[in-house]
């Protein structure tokens, strides 16, 4: 269980508090207008913000000492998921061995990964010669090798047409299979699509998750608005 | 957390510096114990070292504007070549320059002989009137020397300085120009100047500061009360009237003013001075008419002003570069491995001290730039000299002062490409937990690779040719630059020619090989 005990994370403008806790292997969607803080709230469970108040609790361990990658998290960022002058499979090794000295089992876990996502035979190409969904697709290769139990996803694939985000979250559902899934988005089909229970986050205010589909039946005001 | 040892590694090379830089110059306050000991002259050779640098900066900048400009609208076959070839001098030993200068305009180059002839062919014609006023030669030695060996030491990188600053402006801008059919003198007002506005007081600013350290050019052009610089005159009262007493006093000046400019320069920003790659194309075409002619005789005489003295050099010293003593060799051995030890040091310290986000750290980093080599090096000497023979150490001061002076330019360079390298992928590095080590070898060396080469090079072709600290230590250790102003002030013309070439022959090999590995980055 992920628990957000009272917690209010600082990061330049934006703050956001949250006090809610969602069951190990729920898959989460947390959206609301640009800078209500969704993004400062997935910082801060990376531990990349330092929490001003509260805890942040994973199965009853606080997470607060421990350093991002110490943390049982793994983390998409929206952008500058992949190292530019690192073929691919260096850059999903990172995710096994963060000095890129991979034992044989490792680069075997690499290649079945690279096949598991369709990128067979792309492992010795660098970012820049992938297509965006190929990049995409890369990207979370890395994520899914860091194996951790916690996955956020910043606006994923965000800069990626409707279609092929669709894809990629769809192999998402299917590959983080037991991880506990939060996602930002600005997107309501996305939440409708991939989780199954959505946060609100407005003005400052993560409310606490209901199940996705009474969300949209029903909107509150603040969710009202932001839909138009 | 696992980065205390870097912020240890960090705080501790910064100190090395601070200490490396510090040291010397309290040996030498202390050793000067007071204002006073200054001699009757000083006062002269102060007021000369701040006019020639004024001088220099203003003249500088003032014949680089339309060369620059000329350089920015023109699209030309060569115009690569030309760019590259203003970044030459920059590299260029200051006392191959001087040697290149005087083979052009000194007593017997191609100036003063067209002038003669000129004069022939001319003056019967003219009558007498002329004849008082009319030159028949023009010296190099003096003031007029010391200002033209600093021009042409410095206009070429004002030039890329403002080329850099013309490419920078939007291609936007200059179309909405041309579809409000804007003249050029309205083109003029409204993009040029602001731009110049904003670059030209910085770049000012660096070739005062490079004149202001005058050594070998003042050492070789200039001397005699008229035309003095502080650095000279620390030499002189060092190796000459060993009088270390009045060489701190001068020492403690030269710091004061390098201190007061830098100061200033604080407050201005300095143009990024010449980084890599700037051979980007012009967008937009110039205007036509009188100004074409005018844009390509300003290249051409820029081109064969920094052509001709570096053709001098090559043509004078290319006869006799096999038949040079072993002498000659054996300092050219020393050099190159002076300039390897203190590039590598300059950039190592340079990547640590680029990770640190501290103030003090930068600062540190910064701190050379105060003190000049040769109150660097007086201060080295004093420091040695009770302890050990001087001439014992002299290379190892050598390569200490070289990279100190060199650190903060590849400092500057560095920290751009290290803050934008740490804003892009610094949260995927923590998120994977990248430990220092791997973190540099995987990702910071790759990405960096290009600036670092790039700055590598810089930091050993300046230490190549540095004539500043090692004359003052080296009896028998002496570094190639210091061979051929030895050379030409025991007029061995021919021998310091090609030993000049050998010398600037490996100052661009020191600088393209580092330069070299650098563009082989993978992208």
């Amino acid at each position: 269980m992920l628990q957000l005990d009272g917690m209010r994370a600082e990061a330049g403008q934006f703050g956001v508090t949250a006090d809610w806790a969602v069951p190990a292997g729920a898959r989460v969607a947390l959206i609301g207008p640009s800078g209500a803080g969704k993004s400062t709230l997935l910082l801060a469970l990376a531990g990349f913000v330092p929490l001003t108040a509260g805890r942040v609790l994973w199965e009853g361990r606080d997470l607060g000492p421990l350093a991002p990658a110490a943390r049982p998290v793994s983390m998409l960022f929206q952008d500058q998921n992949l190292f530019p002058h690192l073929t691919v499979a260096q850059n999903m090794g990172l995710a096994l061995a963060p000095n890129l000295r991979l034992t044989a089992a490792q680069h075997m876990e690499v290649d079945q990964v690279l096949a598991r996502l369709g990128l067979r035979g792309m492992g010795g190409r660098k970012p820049g010669a992938l297509s965006g969904g190929q990049a995409g697709r890369a990207a979370l290769g890395r994520v899914l090798l860091q194996a951790r139990a916690l996955l956020l996803l910043d606006e994923p694939f965000s800069a990626l047409g409707p279609g092929l985000k669709a894809e990629l979250l769809t192999l998402v559902a299917e590959l983080a299979v037991g991880a506990t899934v939060l996602m930002v988005t600005h997107d309501p089909d996305d939440a409708r699509r991939f989780a199954d229970l959505t946060v609100l986050v407005a003005d400052g205010v993560a409310a606490a998750p209901v199940p996705t589909e009474a969300l949209f039946a029903e909107p509150p005001p603040a969710l009202r608005q932001y839909l138009g | 957390m696992a980065r205390s040892p870097v912020k240890l590694a960090q705080a501790s090379v910064a100190a090395l510096v601070v200490a490396l830089v510090l040291g010397p110059l309290l040996a030498v306050f202390i050793a000067a114990g007071g204002w006073l000991r200054l001699a009757a002259g000083d006062g002269r050779v102060v007021w000369f070292t701040l006019w020639q640098a004024a001088a220099s900066a203003g003249l500088s900048c003032a014949l680089a504007v339309p060369v620059a400009r000329a350089l920015a609208r023109r699209q030309f076959a060569g115009r690569g070549a030309v760019i590259m070839l203003m970044g030459a001098p920059f590299l260029l030993p200051g006392i191959v320059a001087v040697m290149g200068l005087i083979a052009v305009f000194g007593k017997s180059g191609v100036v003063s002989q067209g002038l003669g002839l000129l004069t022939q062919a001319w003056l019967p014609f003219a009558g007498g009137q002329f004849d008082a006023v009319w030159p028949r030669s023009v010296s190099i030695y003096g003031v007029q020397g010391v200002l033209l060996a600093h021009v042409f030491l410095n206009l070429p990188l004002v030039v890329r300085m403002l080329l850099a600053g013309w490419q920078a402006i939007p291609a936007e801008r200059f179309r909405l120009a041309g579809s409000l059919g804007m003249a050029p003198g309205a083109i003029a007002r409204h993009l040029g100047r602001p731009m110049l506005r904003a670059v030209l007081p910085g770049a000012a600013l660096v070739v005062f500061l490079v004149c202001l350290s005058s050594f070998a050019v003042a050492l070789t052009l200039g001397g005699g009360p008229g035309a003095t610089t502080v650095e000279l005159a620390i030499y002189q009262a060092v190796l000459f009237e060993f009088d270390l007493n009045r060489a701190a006093a001068l020492a403690v000046v030269q710091v004061g003013l390098c201190t007061a400019a830098v100061a200033v320069a604080g407050r201005i920003s300095l143009p990024a001075a010449f980084g890599p790659g700037l051979d980007r194309m012009g967008l937009v075409a110039g205007p036509a008419g009188w100004r074409r002619g005018a844009d390509a005789v300003w290249i051409g005489v820029a081109v064969m002003f920094v052509l001709g003295p570096l053709g001098a050099v090559v043509a004078g010293g290319l006869p006799g570069v096999v038949g040079l003593p072993g002498s000659v060799w054996a300092a050219a051995g020393r050099s190159v491995l002076v300039a390897v030890l203190s590039a590598g040091l300059a950039v190592s310290a340079a990547v640590v001290l680029a990770q640190a986000r501290a103030g003090w750290v930068a600062l540190a980093a910064m701190l050379p730039m105060a003190a000049s080599g040769l109150a660097l090096g007086t201060g080295m000497f004093l420091l040695v000299h009770p302890l050990i023979r001087p001439a014992a150490v002299a290379l190892p001061v050598t390569v200490l002062v070289n990279s100190a002076v060199a650190l903060p330019f590849v400092y500057r360079l560095i920290v751009p490409e290290m803050r934008s390298l740490q804003n892009d992928y610094g949260r995927l590095q923590v998120a994977l937990g990248m430990p220092a080590w791997a973190l540099f070898r995987l990702v910071t060396l790759p990405r960096l690779r290009r600036v670092l080469g790039f700055g590598a090079g810089v930091a050993a072709a300046l230490s190549m040719g540095d004539l500043g600290v090692n004359v003052l230590f080296a009896a028998d250790a002496a570094t190639l630059p210091v061979v051929v102003a030895r050379l030409m002030g025991s007029y061995q013309t021919d021998l310091a020619a090609s030993a000049a070439l050998l010398l600037v022959a490996c100052s661009f090999a020191l600088f393209a090989l580092c330069d070299q590995w650098g563009r082989h980055a993978a992208t």
